[in-house]
């Protein structure tokens, strides 16, 4: 397994500091293919744990179990510049893998929420999971070729979108159409202050004045430790 | 893990009985967290585990906590409690990512926006 090309493995030694985006979005929306598309290196898979105990479960339905499971997760990497690196994570998005996002939302800068329009019902439960969560996110919506062209204003109702949840339409599998996407994401996460908005729902008039998407930590988070 | 006993590293063994699940206690790594083995460090216990060799082995150069996992096909939370006590023990170094609490400073958001640009 240490192959030939082992070395290129490697970051960058100049490299300090690492950001991370996470991918989240039911089973076959693009995901995989996104990561697959932006990243530099071939994209990777490792297994994260996860016990039943997921947050958001309803104590009334009392369907969800404790016992852990194995998820895969794919991800990939992106040099930004010579001293920052950004990787992006990609998690699956039903309800039973939610316990998986604690670990991989920490910290990281924000969420793209990847949408396929011929199964919008399949997302309803992650944005609103987001949504709870206060974690800053972008739907991202993939378009397919037989997806109908339907238009943001359209999504953002049927999704049921709190106004200033910015959706942007793109390709997984076009390197530049994902890179816009993330693009989007960054931007909303700084309110807009770091570039002209390229994008639908990035210049609400709330937006200077909400300013930056603050992490609001949920009950009973541990407390950050020394990093 | 390793199912085979004999290993009696007192640092290292209270995680490796739990299976990963006992919580580190002082280095919080981050999946995005980049390893990279302490120059100073002396080489480990002999009675280091089979997985922290490899993991030390591993960050030879630079590298995320969750691409060593990959490359090690050891499940990303046995790979962060190894890691955190290879921290604490001074043998691996962290280069951090954003603290949890903290949001990403407008500098940085810049920084990453116009690296995205360029990629593009
Ligand atoms: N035509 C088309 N197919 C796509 C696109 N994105 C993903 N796919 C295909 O849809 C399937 C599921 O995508 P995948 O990335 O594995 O979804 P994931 O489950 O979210 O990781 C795969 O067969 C992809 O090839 C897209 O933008 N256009
Ligand atoms: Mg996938």
């Amino acid at each position: 397994m240490d192959s030939a090309d082992s070395a290129d493995r490697y970051v960058p030694d100049s490299v300090r500091q690492a950001v991370k985006v996470l991918i989240v979005g039911a089973f076959g929306v693009g995901k995989t293919t996104l990561v697959g598309s932006v990243s530099e290196i071939e994209p990777l898979r490792t297994e994260e744990t996860v016990t039943g105990a997921a947050v958001g479960v309803d104590a009334l339905a009392g369907v969800e179990d404790k016992r852990t499971t194995t998820v895969a997760m794919d991800f990939g990497r992106l040099t930004l510049n010579d001293r920052l690196v950004m990787y992006l994570f990609g998690a699956p998005g039903q309800r039973r893998y939610w316990g998986m996002w604690d670990g991989l939302a920490e910290g990281a800068l924000g969420v793209l929420a990847v949408v396929d329009t011929r199964r919008l019902a399949e997302s309803f439960e992650v944005l609103a999971e987001l949504e709870l969560r206060g974690l800053p996110f972008v739907v991202a919506v993939n378009r397919f070729p037989d997806s109908e062209d339907h238009p943001v204003a359209e999504l953002r109702g049927a999704l049921d979108l709190t106004g200033d949840t910015p959706v942007v339409t793109f390709d997984a599998r076009d390197r530049a159409s994902s890179i816009d996407a993330l693009i989007t994401l960054v931007q909303s996460i700084s309110g807009g202050a770091t570039g002209p908005a390229g994008t639908e729902g990035t210049d609400h008039p709330d937006e200077a004045a909400r300013g930056p998407v603050a992490y609001a930590p949920r009950q009973g988070e541990r407390l950050p430790a020394e990093r | 893990m390793t199912g085979n006993g004999g290993y009696r590293d007192s640092a290292l063994r209270p995680y490796v009985i739990t299976g990963g699940k006992f919580r580190p206690s002082r280095a919080a790594l981050g999946v995005e967290t980049l390893l990279l083995r302490a120059e100073t460090a002396g080489p480990l216990p002999v009675t280091a585990t089979r997985e922290s060799r490899a993991l030390v082995r591993m960050c030879e150069r630079l590298l995320s906590l969750a691409e060593a996992a990959a490359h090690l096909k050891l499940p990303l939370s046995l790979v962060k409690v190894l890691a955190s006590e290879l921290v604490d023990a001074g043998y691996l170094v962290a280069r951090s990512g954003i603290p949890q609490a903290a949001r990403p400073d407008m500098e940085l958001l810049q920084e990453v926006l116009d690296g995205l640009r360029r990629l593009r």
